[in-house]
């Protein structure tokens, strides 16, 4: 008995001190005073993607005396980002395609393949589509986003079968990529974006450079066509320019064409059947339609009463625990992030703040100090990067907020080559972080 | 007794690494957490990316600050470096370097 307490007690002295990670400990003794202690309690992350793959590792590293589940709803993951790339042929599918085998086998991590159903807020609790359910004393919500079905007319989940949005992942972006594939020399790949806030600000401009590359290369006669619902977007600057350059941007020839809200680009209506895009004073018709809908916080959120009128979840930057629930913590796209964009890395930052966070609370401590990054790449050919990165932290008035001084677009005369070796580099560095 | 110096190491640990540690800026640790999505797991980088496991303390400190007055271009170092003081940079420096073997 004296030796194991000895043992014990070293063990959580070390492991306060961040020395030791990667031993699990049974019961520790912290967890009987009432100082708090954090032993044997039990966090359950839902979603297994950017922000909860970071939640459930990060907290493993910090604590590993607390017990974390991961519901991930599928074995495996697909990466939105570099979906754009694979569309393209630039890499096959599979290279989106993620286990999270060493999760579970590294970080003692339980992960259950299976979607979370229901969440009582109240009894603490999580029913699974199986009906099992999961008890928590804290639960991490990174769900990602779900769609506005029906806020463009005649645009649901079966219209998205015929007309997809490859906003998600997985067999939408294999339905598009076939459906380029498949688009005749001199056809039209429209592309419908989306009001803001919407998933990775930069995206559909991004998707529109590299189709517009493909066609550029195999289809020299095809156009792609962005209806946008906003007048300006993400980098815009940067992705005019580098059209200029790539694609003869604004001439008569040009591969890309952009009409801004109000040059009538928003789409209200669509005939999926078709592939009519309707604005409030024309008809588009394409060979490819891509309608990417105005979006919201993923359902479970909503189903939880996570959500506030503006669809997305309310939540406080330095712990990320929902204003609307106690106990239960938001991150990710599903959030109302302060001034962080929806992106795979503001949601990787996000969790990381949000872990330190839970594992501080569940051990009676007071919170630490937070702070973010959010870095995006985007590609305007194989050869061609831009970025956006930004430093986040919480400013005198208690707003997460960018830091004065730092961060902005690339310079102008930047060195894009370079640029879009890195990216290459980023997502295999983001994956591991978030799966190795 | 075994037991009594248990819960008094509990508090000690705790005092000395969950209150000296927040005091109004962010550790080395949660700053450095914000690099590995671009560095990779604890620094270590796949691909173009320098890794950035295997500086000094002092090596990294020197890199950020270059970075920060634009003595040392980059493409993207020099927009994030611009985020720290100084006082940050060396926590996060001294992070990384306590993770080499
Ligand atoms: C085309 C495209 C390109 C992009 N490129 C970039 C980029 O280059 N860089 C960048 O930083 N970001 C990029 N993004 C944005 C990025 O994909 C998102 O911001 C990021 O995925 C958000 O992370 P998340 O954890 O909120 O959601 P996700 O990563 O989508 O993870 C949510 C997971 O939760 C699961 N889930 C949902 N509900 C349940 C439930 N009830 N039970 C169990 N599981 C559930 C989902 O199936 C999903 O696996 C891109 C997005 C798109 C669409
Ligand atoms: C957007 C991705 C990104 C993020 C985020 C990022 N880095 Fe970098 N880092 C790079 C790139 C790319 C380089 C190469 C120089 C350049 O082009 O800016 C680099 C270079 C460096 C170097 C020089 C390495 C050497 O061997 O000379 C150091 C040190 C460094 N980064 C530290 C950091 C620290 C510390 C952080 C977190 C605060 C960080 N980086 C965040 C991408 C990133």
């Amino acid at each position: 008995m004296k030796t194991r307490i000895d043992r014990r007690e070293f063990i959580k002295f070390a492991g306060a001190a961040g020395a030791v990670a990667g031993i699990t400990l049974s019961l520790p003794a912290c967890a009987q005073t009432k100082n708090g202690g954090a032993a044997g309690a039990k966090v359950v992350v839902i979603g297994g993607g950017y922000g909860g793959t970071i939640a459930a590792k990060y907290i493993r590293m910090m604590d590993p005396s607390i017990d974390v589940t991961l519901v991930t709803g599928e074995k495996t993951f697909t990466s939105c980002p570099m979906s754009n790339w694979v569309l393209v042929n630039m890499h096959e599918f599979e290279w989106l395609t993620h286990s999270y085998d060493k999760l579970a086998a590294n970080y003692g991590i339980t992960v259950i393949p299976e979607t979370a159903t229901k969440i009582d807020p109240e009894g603490r609790k999580i029913t699974l589509k199986s009906g099992n359910t999961l008890p928590y004393d804290r639960a991490i919500l990174s769900p990602g986003i779900g769609f506005k079905w029906g806020a463009i007319e005649g645009y649901d989940e079966e219209a998205a079968e015929l007309c997809p949005h490859a906003w998600q992942a997985g067999p939408q972006t294999k339905l598009l990529h076939q459906q380029l594939e498949a688009m005749p020399d001199g056809g039209k790949f429209i592309i419908v974006a989306p009001p803001d806030p919407f998933r990775c600000p930069p995206g559909p401009y991004e998707r529109a450079s590299l189709v517009a590359h493909y066609l550029k290369a195999n289809k020299p006669k095809s156009k792609v066509i962005i209806l946008d619902a906003k007048d300006k977007f993400s980098k815009q600057e940067l992705f005019v320019s580098g059209w200029q350059k790539l694609y003869g941007y604004e001439t008569d020839n040009s591969l890309i064409e952009w009409v801004a809200g109000s040059s009538d680009g928003k789409v209200v209506e669509v005939d999926p059947q078709r592939k009519i895009a309707v604005t409030e004073f024309d008809e588009h018709q394409a060979d490819v339609l891509n309608v990417i809908p105005p979006q919201k916080a993923g359902a479970i959120a909503e189903a939880t009463g996570l959500t506030d009128d503006t669809g997305w979840c309310p939540v406080d930057h330095k712990t990320w625990e929902s204003k609307m629930q106690p106990n239960i913590h938001v991150v990710g796209d599903a959030t109302i992030p302060g001034s962080l964009p929806k992106s795979g890395y503001a949601a990787n930052s996000e969790a990381k703040v949000c872990a330190a966070a839970v594992v501080d609370l569940l051990n009676g401590r007071e919170v630490g100090e937070p702070t973010w990054v959010n870095t995006c790449y985007s590609l305007l050919a194989p050869d061609y990067g831009i970025s956006v990165a930004m430093v986040y932290r919480i400013d005198a008035d208690g707003q997460l907020n960018s830091v004065e001084g730092a961060g902005g677009v690339s310079p102008k005369d930047g060195n894009s080559a370079a640029e879009a070796i890195y990216a290459e580099s980023w997502y295999s560095n983001i994956v591991d972080d978030m799966f190795a | 007794m075994v037991r009594k110096v248990f819960i008094a190491m509990c508090f000690i640990s705790m005092s000395l690494f969950g209150q000296l540690v927040h005091a109004g800026t962010p550790t080395g640790q949660m700053l450095a957490y914000t690099c590995a999505g671009c560095h990779g797991n604890n620094g270590v980088s796949k691909g173009a990316i320098p890794s950035i496991n295997n500086l000094s303390a002092e090596q990294m400190a020197q890199a950020m600050l270059d970075y920060k007055s634009e003595k040392r271009p980059g493409t993207v170092m020099n927009r994030i470096a611009k985020g720290y003081t100084e006082e940050e940079i060396k926590a996060m420096a001294d992070y990384f370097a306590s993770l080499k073997k």
